[in-house]
């Protein structure tokens, strides 16, 4: 019996330090499910062979990314080991303890914060914004932009048509007010015995969709937050006349220029709306422009990309994450290796030749770098003009006030954009109130 | 001991349970039985609607541990109550619950009569009627989206043929008036099979003499059906309605899938207003003062119901 017993015990002892160790030569990154997600498969390749640890992934679709994840560091799970978390998360991270505050770390193993875009480190990595602690590395820089069938504005009778109309050439949009006219000159117009519509746009309800649309036309109007940074003041910054203006022409966008059915819209479907010939033009994050270029029906000559027109400034809506690792990791050593590993200028490298968008400057400030893609040019431009979304802690109450007040004005009809974003103040000085802010 | 028949039948009697228990007593070994159920219950029921209530007089967020918790009375109970978004998803919620139940138990009711024939096929055809309610709500919620695109949706284009209102000139789930009516459509879809199931069990409940007695009364059969089968129907139909009721009113998945709670927020139904409150703006204590107040409500109005129910049954 105390043989059997010794044996058990033998047994239990091993497979559970067997268990430690595989433990330790096991990392799980989560990210979002996209095609950026699947480059970053690839290039983890070389970091198992250079460690020999292994790497899991879980990948999330992008409407429940931000649900799945912050319920996970909400609740201390241990699924991630590694999180490519979104820009906006970075307060609550910081704040709430789910992410390693990594300054000591990046000094101990000479990387510089400097060797990034200033932009990236600004949203990806900073909090309180701007000061210098570092919560995550840039990781994928991403803007909002545009891609556009070239083909079809390249045709003599489509050319001539347009010209005679607005007494212009057809051609990227330069402003706002010019990519509305465009849309609704391809609103409903037959192209190849096919009636084809304006522009894919973002108006999606449920997550961060319209939010995400909209700042494009807001932040070109010259949209600010606060009047003061830091200050919450927001009456006269929020819903200034240039702002309703912006938004009203979101609207008009909306209601003249985009598909049928378009109401509910985000990443995806305007991908769809574009890889289907339904339209002339489409937003969308600049990660899935490599994707769009390659593919075979509408990529290649039949499409270019254009950066997010100015009206009264240049500016673009930040996509993009930045790489954290999480507090509750049992595996942190492996964890601030990886990070080690993908702050490398010549991974960095690589990771922009398979299709992800590197900050690191060793790729970015490369005088070949505007040649490497079609869009990288546009990609350069964007990030310097990039805004982003509040990033509190709080952020997803404001990003739902936000959502639901633009909804209701664009699509739902209900009010006036006055009416949206002096309701949007009154919601989010609500949050502000409950956050102790204000 | 004298043998008589009562001793012998007392020797042959096994000895109670307790006592082949180590002497434990008949009611101890009950309590033994009922324990683990009862332990769970209070784990997973009455636990957590206890700590509901106590977190819903604090402000307590979940996604801030470590942040200090307040106690703040009533003031999540009032600001809930005076919310007009609130009401106005009440309000949703009770246009969708309605329109659903009566019209589920109309057509439901309806089927389960003609199903309720003898006619070649009917047993394919009952299989075929509750394939919907086998599905799973995300996928219908999934396919309906496609069937209400306006450019290729099947819908539309029925609507087209039969009305002659081009396909591409509305959108079911994109408009504000009638996306709530989309969502009303898509469950009764997927749900009037289900009170149908529960009205033909009620139909072939009723004995055939009755009619046959009926029929030798001279009853015609408008009669018979309203003083008969209506009336022997009733308990089953209005059980329908009391599950149809309690499943709707926490409607989440197909609504989610559907319209995500647009357009604006037409289609804002408590229970997704709850979720968003609870699990996306993480106002713990604001969306268990909430979870309260729909919990009060649905008790409430299942109570009065029940009641109702039974009276009909002692009729």
């Amino acid at each position: 019996m105390k043989v059997r017993l010794l044996a058990t015990t033998t047994v239990a002892a091993l497979l559970t330090a067997g268990a430690a160790v595989a433990q330790d030569k096991e990392l799980t990154l989560c990210w979002a499910a996209w095609d950026p997600a699947n480059a970053l498969v690839e290039l983890s390749k070389d970091f198992e062979a250079q460690s020999g640890i292994k790497m899991n992934f879980e990948f999330v679709p992008w409407p429940n990314f931000a649900d799945r994840m912050l319920n996970e560091l909400n609740s201390g799970g241990q699924l991630c080991d590694l999180l490519i978390g979104d820009s906006q998360w970075i307060g609550g991270g910081a704040e709430n303890g789910h992410y390693v505050k990594l300054n000591d770390f990046f000094d101990a193993n000479s990387i510089s914060m400097d060797d990034f875009a200033p932009a990236t480190v600004y949203a990806y990595s900073t909090w309180p914004k701007g000061t210098p602690n570092y919560y995550a590395l840039p990781a994928m820089g991403d803007a909002n932009g545009w891609f556009y069938r070239k083909d079809w504005f390249a045709r003599p009778e489509i050319q001539a048509d347009f010209k005679a109309k607005y007494g212009r050439d057809l051609a990227e949009p330069k402003t706002q007010k010019e990519l509305l006219e465009i849309a609704q000159f391809f609103q409903g117009r037959d192209i190849d015995g096919k009636k084809v519509y304006g522009a894919s746009i973002f108006t999606e309800r449920g997550s961060e969709g319209i939010t995400m649309g909209a700042t494009g036309a807001l932040y070109a109007w010259g949209f600010k937050y606060e009047n003061t940074p830091g200050k919450y003041d927001m009456e006269g910054a929020v819903n200034s006349p240039a702002a309703v203006e912006a938004l009203e022409f979101y609207k008009e966008l909306y209601k003249t220029g985009t598909p049928p059915g378009y109401d509910n819209a985000y990443m995806e479907q305007s991908l769809d709306a574009f890889k289907s010939g339904q339209v002339a033009m489409a937003m969308n994050w600049f990660a899935f422009f490599p994707g769009l270029y390659a593919d075979p029906t509408t990529g290649g000559d039949k499409i270019d990309f254009f950066v997010n027109p100015a009206q009264n400034v240049a500016a673009s809506t930040l996509g993009g994450q930045g790489i954290s690792v999480v507090s509750y990791t049992d595996n942190m050593d492996g964890a601030l290796e990886y990070v080690k590993w993908f702050a490398n200028p010549e991974v960095q490298k690589k990771w922009w030749s398979m299709g992800g968008y590197s900050c690191h400057k060793a790729v970015l400030d490369d005088p070949n770098f505007v040649n490497t893609a079609p869009f990288a040019g546009d990609f350069l431009e964007a990030m310097g003009g990039v805004q982003d979304f509040w990033q509190e802690p709080a952020y997803a109450s404001l990003l739902l006030a936000m959502q639901e007040r633009i909804h209701n004005f664009v699509v739902a009809d209900q009010g006036t954009a006055q009416e949206a974003l002096d309701g949007l103040i009154a919601d989010w000085t609500e949050v502000f109130e409950d956050e102790g802010k204000l | 001991m004298t043998d008589t028949p009562i001793t012998r039948l007392a020797r042959a009697t096994p000895p109670n349970v307790a006592a082949r228990v180590r002497g434990l007593s008949d009611r101890t070994i009950a309590w033994l039985f009922v324990a683990p159920t009862i332990f769970l219950l209070l784990a997973i029921n009455i636990f957590p609607l206890i700590w509901t209530i106590r977190l819903s007089f604090t402000n307590f967020a979940a996604n801030k541990p470590n942040a200090e918790v307040k106690w703040v009375g009533l003031r999540n109970y009032e600001r809930i109550l005076t919310d007009d978004g609130i009401w106005a998803n009440m309000q949703n919620t009770a246009h969708f619950l309605i329109w659903t139940i009566a019209l589920q138990v109309v057509i439901g009711f309806a089927l389960a009569w003609l199903i309720n024939r003898k006619f070649k096929g009917n047993d394919l055809l009952t299989t075929l009627i509750v394939i919907p309610m086998m599905l799973s709500p995300a996928v219908v919620g999934n396919f309906w989206t496609f069937l209400y695109q306006p450019q290729i949706g099947l819908f539309n284009y029925a609507v087209e043929f039969f009305t002659g209102t081009p396909a591409n000139s509305f959108s079911m789930l994109g408009s504000v008036t009638l996306a709530p009516w989309a969502i009303i459509i898509v469950d009764t879809w997927m749900w009037t099979p289900f009170v149908m199931l529960i009205c033909l069990a009620g139909l072939r409940s009723i004995p055939d003499y009755i009619y046959e007695a009926a029929e030798i009364d001279r009853a015609s059969k408008w009669r018979q059906f309203w003083t008969i089968t209506v009336p022997m129907v009733l308990p089953f139909l209005m059980l329908a309605v009391l599950f149809r009721g309690i499943e709707n009113f926490k409607m989440f998945d197909l609504v989610v899938q559907l319209t995500g709670g647009g357009p604006g927020n037409e289609t804002l139904l408590a229970s997704i207003d709850l979720k968003r409150e609870a699990f996306e703006k993480w106002r713990t204590g604001y969306s268990s003062a909430y979870a309260i107040i729909l919990f009060v409500t649905v008790f409430g109005l299942a109570s009065i119901y029940v009641k109702a129910l039974n009276k009909v049954k002692e009729r």
